[in-house]
This record gives C-alpha cells, sequence and structure tokens, in this order.
C-alpha cells in the first residue's frame, strides 16, 4: 500500500531520473522536502542544482520558472498552499497561459505548478481554498486534479512531460489516502474523464477531493434504492464533454459535486454544459452541490461548509423522482 | 560596508559620463574607438528617425498605440550594443529602438503597436523576449533564463528593460533579490526617464537613487548619465562582463527623460512644463554626440547628411511597408492556445470559420443581406 503523497514524491523522482531538463524548486522543497514532504530526499538524490530551495516569492517562483522554461528548462514549481499561490496569479495569467499565444506558437512554456488545495484537514484561514476555478478561467493552462493514488503518479508525469503549463492541484486531504498500485503506473491522458462506480439511476460529476465523497455517497444511496455512477473529471481542462455527457444522457440526471464556491464554480459551466448536450435526455435540472459562496470558514466550522454525503444524498433526492 | 567594498564601482549619485553636456570628453575617461562611437551615433540618428516615423504612423492610424523612445535613444543604443547576440534581451514596450537596433525588422517591432498580433518576431531567433506590457514581470523572466544558462553552462547574460515606476512594482524587488541569491548573471537597466506616465519618481520612492537600492540585494549599483551614449555603453558592458565572468547580477540607473508624452493616447501638459522639457532638450543625446565627433574630427557635414540620408531610408522603407494593411487569418486564435486544442476549442473554432464562410460568400453587406 501506498499513500498519494508517496506516489507525487516517486513521480517527481522518477521524471528528474528520465529528463535532466526538470528542476523542481520552491519554499523550502530541499532540505526539508517541502511542509507536505512531497519533495522528500529529491535534493539529497538530485542536489541543490535540480531541486532548490527559492526565496520566499511566489510570483518569483514562477517568474523564473517562465525563464528557466524559455532556456529549455521544464521547472516543476510548488506553491506551498492554495491561498499563497495568489502572489504568483499574475505571472500565471499575463505569461504562463498567455506566451504561447502571443509569440505565436514559438515559444512553448512547460511549467508545472503544483498546488496542494481544498479543506478538510482542520488548517486555519489561508490554508483551505479551492481555488480551481481562477484557473479553469484562464485560457492557455490546463488544470489537473487526481483524486486516486494511480493517477496522482500518472497525471503528475504527464503534467511534467506536457508542452504546455499544467496547474496540478493536489487534494490536501487525500495525501494520505492509500491504495496498493506498483509505480511506475500509467492511467488516461489529460482531457479523460473516468466512470469510477457505474450506475443507472443519475451521475454524480466530481473530481479531486470530491471523489471519495461522491463514491461514499453512491454507496448510501444504494440502500435507498438508487444506483448512482460517479464521474471521476482527473482534468478540469481539458473537459472531457463526451463522458460526462454519455453518462448523463445513460441515467438521465446529475449531480455536480464541489467544493469550491457555488456562484460561477466550475459546477455551474459543467451543469450548463450538461444541460445544453443532454436536454432532452434529462429527468430533471443538473443540481450542484459546492462550497458555500463564504470565504473558507474556520476549522471547527469546515465539516458544516464541506460537501458532504448528506448533502449529496439531500441533491440527489430533489432529483424529480416522482415524475419517473 | 562589504557590498560596497566588495565592488570595484562604489556607488556614487553622480551619474557617470563619458561627454559632458556639449560633447567634451571627461576627465581621466577612456573613449571607445573612433569606428565603435561613429557606429553609436549612426544607430542613434537611424534609431530617432525610426521613432519620429513610428509616432507619424500613430497620428495617421497606422498604429493602435505608440510609446516613444524619444530623448532615451542613447539608453536604448548603449545597452543594446553592450551585450552579444548569444544574450537574451527583455524589454518593454518602451523599447523600440532598442529593439531595431538589436536588428530586428522594424515591422515585427511595431507589430504588438499596430496590433495584428502580440509579438511579431521570434524571440529565438533574436533572443529576445516579446516587448512587456505588465511592469516588471519580465524580470523574473531574465533572472530564470539567466540561471537557467548557467545551469547549462552557458555564458549567456540576460538584459531586462525596467521604467522608474515599475520599480516599484514587487516583481521588480523579487526579480533583484533572486538574482543576488542566485548570482545570476542579468543585467537590470533602469531608464529613469523621470516619469511613470503622469507620475514623477519622487513620488515613486524615497530612496537616494533607484541605484541605491542595489545596496539592499547585495549587489553592485551604477548611475549612469542615460543621455550619454558611450557612458551608458561602458557601463553597461562592464556590468555585462562582470555578470558574465560569475560575479552576479547589476542594477544600472540610467538617468534619462521621456521628450514626448507617455504615449500618444497621453497629454504631457497636464503634470510637467514646457520649462522642463526645454532644459532636457539641451541635454540631447544626439547633439551631444555630433559635436564630440565634429571636433575631433570624425564626423563631418557630409558625413551627417550621409548618416541622415540612410535614416531616412530607412524611414521610406518603414513607411511604405505599414502603409498596407496586414493580412490576418483569425482563425489563429485558436491556433497557438495550447499544442493540442481542446474539444471545446476545435468547437469554437468551427462557429468562427463557419461565420467566416458565410461572410466570404455574402455579397459586400452581407450582414444587411442576412437580416
Ligand atoms: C502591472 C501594471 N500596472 C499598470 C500598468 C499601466 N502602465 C503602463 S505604463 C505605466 C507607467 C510605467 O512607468 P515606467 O515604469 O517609469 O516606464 P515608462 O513608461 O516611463 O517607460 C503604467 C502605470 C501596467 N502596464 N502594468
Amino acid at each position: 500500500m501506498i499513500t498519494m503523497a508517496q506516489a507525487l514524491n516517486t513521480a517527481l523522482r522518477d521524471a528528474l531520473r528520465a529528463d535532466e531538463r526538470v528542476l523542481v524548486f520552491g519554499e523550502d522543497v530541499g532540505t526539508l522536502g517541502g511542509v507536505f514532504r512531497i519533495t522528500d530526499g529529491l535534493t539529497r538524490e538530485f542536489g541543490e542544482q535540480r531541486c532548490f530551495d527559492t526565496p520566499l516569492a511566489e510570483s518569483g517562483i514562477l517568474g523564473t520558472a517562465i525563464g528557466m522554461a524559455m532556456y529549455g528548462y521544464r521547472p516543476v514549481v510548488e506553491m506551498q498552499f492554495d491561498a499563497f499561490a495568489y502572489p504568483a496569479f499574475e505571472q500565471l495569467a499575463s505569461h504562463v497561459a498567455k506566451l504561447r499565444n502571443r509569440t505565436r506558437g514559438r515559444v512553448a512554456l512547460p511549467i508545472t505548478i503544483r498546488i496542494p488545495y481544498a479543506g478538510g484537514i482542520g488548517g486555519v484561514e489561508h490554508h483551505s481554498d479551492s481555488s480551481e476555478a481562477y484557473y479553469v478561467a484562464t485560457p492557455g493552462l490546463h488544470v489537473v486534479t487526481p483524486a486516486t493514488v494511480a493517477d496522482a503518479y500518472s497525471l503528475l508525469r504527464r503534467a511534467i512531460a506536457s508542452p504546455d503549463p499544467v496547474v496540478f492541484l493536489e487534494p490536501k486531504r487525500l495525501y494520505w489516502s492509500k491504495a496498493e498500485v506498483a509505480l511506475p503506473v500509467q492511467t488516461e491522458p489529460f482531457g479523460r474523464a473516468v466512470v469510477r462506480r457505474p450506475g443507472t439511476d443519475a451521475t454524480l460529476i466530481a473530481y479531486g477531493p470530491t471523489v471519495p465523497t461522491a463514491l461514499e455517497a453512491a454507496e448510501a444511496a444504494g440502500e435507498e434504492g438508487w444506483d448512482l455512477e460517479v464521474v471521476d473529471l482527473r482534468t478540469l481542462v481539458p473537459f472531457d464533454e463526451e463522458t460526462v455527457c454519455a453518462s448523463v444522457r445513460r441515467t438521465g440526471r446529475a449531480v455536480v459535486v464541489h467544493e469550491a464556491h457555488g456562484f460561477a464554480g466550475p459546477g455551474a459551466e459543467i451543469a450548463a454544459r450538461v444541460t445544453e448536450r443532454c436536454f432532452h435526455h434529462l429527468e430533471a435540472p443538473v443540481l450542484r452541490v459546492t462550497g458555500f459562496d463564504v470565504p473558507y470558514p474556520p476549522p471547527m466550522l469546515e465539516k458544516h461548509y464541506l460537501p458532504g454525503v448528506d448533502r449529496v444524498l439531500d441533491a440527489v433526492a430533489r432529483l424529480q423522482w416522482e415524475t419517473a | 560596508m562589504t557590498v560596497l567594498a566588495e565592488t570595484s564601482h562604489p556607488l556614487s549619485l553622480e551619474p557617470v559620463q563619458l561627454l559632458d553636456e556639449h560633447g567634451d570628453p571627461a576627465d581621466g575617461q577612456v573613449l571607445p574607438p573612433a569606428a565603435q562611437r561613429l557606429q553609436m551615433y549612426r544607430r542613434l540618428v537611424v534609431g530617432r528617425r525610426f521613432d519620429r516615423q513610428a509616432a507619424a504612423l500613430t497620428r495617421q492610424g497606422r498604429l493602435a498605440v505608440y510609446p516613444s523612445s524619444n530623448g532615451q535613444e542613447a539608453c536604448q543604443v548603449g545597452a543594446v550594443l553592450a551585450v552579444r547576440d548569444t544574450d537574451w534581451l527583455f524589454p518593454t514596450y518602451r523599447e523600440s529602438v532598442a529593439l531595431v537596433t538589436r536588428g530586428i525588422d522594424p515591422v515585427e517591432v511595431l507589430t504588438l503597436l499596430r496590433g495584428d498580433w502580440h509579438c511579431g518576431y521570434d524571440p529565438y531567433h533574436h533572443r529576445t523576449a516579446p516587448q512587456c506590457t505588465p511592469l516588471a514581470t519580465q524580470a523574473l523572466h531574465a533572472v530564470g533564463l539567466a540561471h537557467a544558462a548557467r545551469l547549462a553552462g552557458d555564458d549567456v547574460v540576460a538584459l531586462a528593460f525596467v521604467g522608474d515606476g515599475a520599480t516599484s512594482e514587487g516583481d521588480c524587488h523579487e526579480a533583484l533579490n533572486f538574482a543576488a541569491v542566485y548570482r545570476a548573471p542579468v543585467v537590470f537597466f533602469v531608464q529613469n526617464n523621470q516619469y511613470a506616465i503622469s507620475v514623477p519618481l519622487a513620488k515613486q520612492t524615497a530612496a537616494s537613487s533607484l541605484a541605491h537600492k542595489a545596496i539592499g540585494y547585495g549587489m553592485p549599483g551604477r548611475r549612469v548619465d542615460g543621455n550619454d551614449v558611450l557612458a551608458v555603453y561602458r557601463v553597461v558592458r562592464d556590468a555585462v562582463e562582470h555578470a558574465r565572468a560569475g560575479q552576479g547580477p547589476t542594477l544600472v540607473e540610467a538617468v534619462t527623460y521621456r521628450m514626448d508624452a507617455h504615449t500618444n493616447a497621453d497629454d504631457a501638459s497636464r503634470y510637467r512644463t514646457s520649462a522642463e522639457v526645454d532644459a532636457w532638450r539641451k541635454r540631447d543625446p544626439i547633439t551631444r554626440l555630433e559635436r564630440h565627433l565634429r571636433a575631433v574630427g570624425v564626423l563631418d557635414d557630409a558625413g551627417v547628411a550621409e548618416i541622415a540620408a540612410e535614416a531616412e531610408d530607412f524611414a521610406a522603407r518603414l513607411r511604405e511597408r505599414m502603409n498596407t494593411d496586414p493580412v490576418l487569418d483569425p482563425m489563429e486564435m485558436f491556433r497557438h492556445v495550447y499544442a493540442e486544442p481542446t474539444p471545446q476549442l476545435r468547437e469554437q473554432a468551427a462557429l468562427l470559420a463557419a461565420e467566416l464562410a458565410a461572410e466570404a460568400e455574402a455579397p459586400v453587406g452581407g450582414v444587411e443581406a442576412r437580416a
């Protein structure tokens, strides 16, 4: 059994071994191995030239990564926590996302931006944001978030090998989740969602930290007589409309589950797309179970904020079964 | 203290000058060879003529906007001539004359400002990053590239252009700090043209000079007369070679003046007096070098006329090429977002393609015809 954290660490190690252009840097990623130990042992094995601590400045980390990528390296940078990636947003939005376009494809930026994100670990404020809506609203970025140990490894390897920048969102609360996986492992490519649990009555659409929640809810729903399908998006950009819509056309009902704020969150986009494409197959409006539109609450209140199994089941119950 | 002692140039508030405002050599300074001085003069004259042509094209509606280099030619020419072709430039929107001096096709330099694409030239071909508009962000790219070159074992130096206002941006601070910690081969070249749009330097900083900021980062700072191309060349070249030798970054402040408004869209009379502008006119970088070159017999009326004719020719060719409408392919918008377009982008591209096809089929005034 290995943890998601170990899988990510092995992915970085294997990437550093496979390609000498790969560099890993950020705050405390060297000697310490990162505050979540995802880069543990990399400096020891590969030396300070390939895995190094930077001064404390997120814009500086991402801005220098751009210059390094322009010179042919493949930087993998760590933003220590979701809410501490905001200082780098200008570099991300104005340059990382746009340089290929600005230069008519002449300058590609193969940069991976690892961000531990989302809540559920009792972090005090600024340590639990689900910031994916900012990233998915920025054309030019791939946005990836694994929910399984195997995907953590495989998607990170693919992110590092990608010719385009990738925002790689690591669900903090799944760092210690475990699975029986032999590494290296290769899972589906970017842009492919996966049905984690087949079902016939409704589709739960989730990604990252809410995939286990959705699976748990599906198990519980079985007891109430609903057979739910769970789709794990894996990559928000590219978005796999085909798999999602195929599932919803089969089941006729859908609930999107994410931790990010609901208003103009990714669920709004997904619900709109599903409605546009599956309208005549739908038995009920597409519902969303999301974080509330409040700043992420203090740790003692987070259980009321996070979309949990009960809230998902309540939404499922509202899918107009009586008309069936 | 140790930092100042370590550097070979103790930081002085007095800008380095090789030629004074009358074109007389400053005491004890060894000037570059005559042929090189003449070459700099040529680049200055061509640079200014280009700049005036670009301003005229803007008035004719050929450019969307033009941030002029008028008055700052010595900074841009001197700095660019001080680096090798294998070194990298990280320019801002202001550096048109620098890019022309670098040898980039002037039409490609103006592509951004004409508005047919965001960057007209191939950054790898010219080792020049795209002109950067988000202030000071490019300084970090320069540091990253310089650090990468050093990791790769290449003796490449990065020259980052920054405006005086942009030194207040967080990215400028982060770039200086990263560069010093990494000992990256970067030269930060600040053109202090006294204003950030309307805001004068006194409202940007309480430091004695912008060059003084270097001390806090642990790197040498130099102040140079930005209207003296020989001095700019000397100071930047020293800093570049210092970096190339593995000695780390330098912050250079070139003291100059923006003779025109911030861009054609700005009205400089709202925030500065014509008396101030006139005082700077007396320090014109071209007049100064021309006086010197005439005094030492390197240049005469015929030489001046020949170089002016060359500049005229340069401008005429540019004018001619800019007087045609560029042909754009709207579908290109979708082509360079990702290496592989997403399914959603493919769908949107198909929508635009259908619109274009319908437009092509419809006669002139097709919109009404369809309605
Ligand atoms: C991050 C950012 N903020 C604001 C602007 C708008 N802006 C464009 S140029 C400019 C003034 C810059 O002044 P300075 O750095 O002195 O350079 P100069 O234009 O004088 O060459 C401003 C505020 C911008 N381009 N980027």
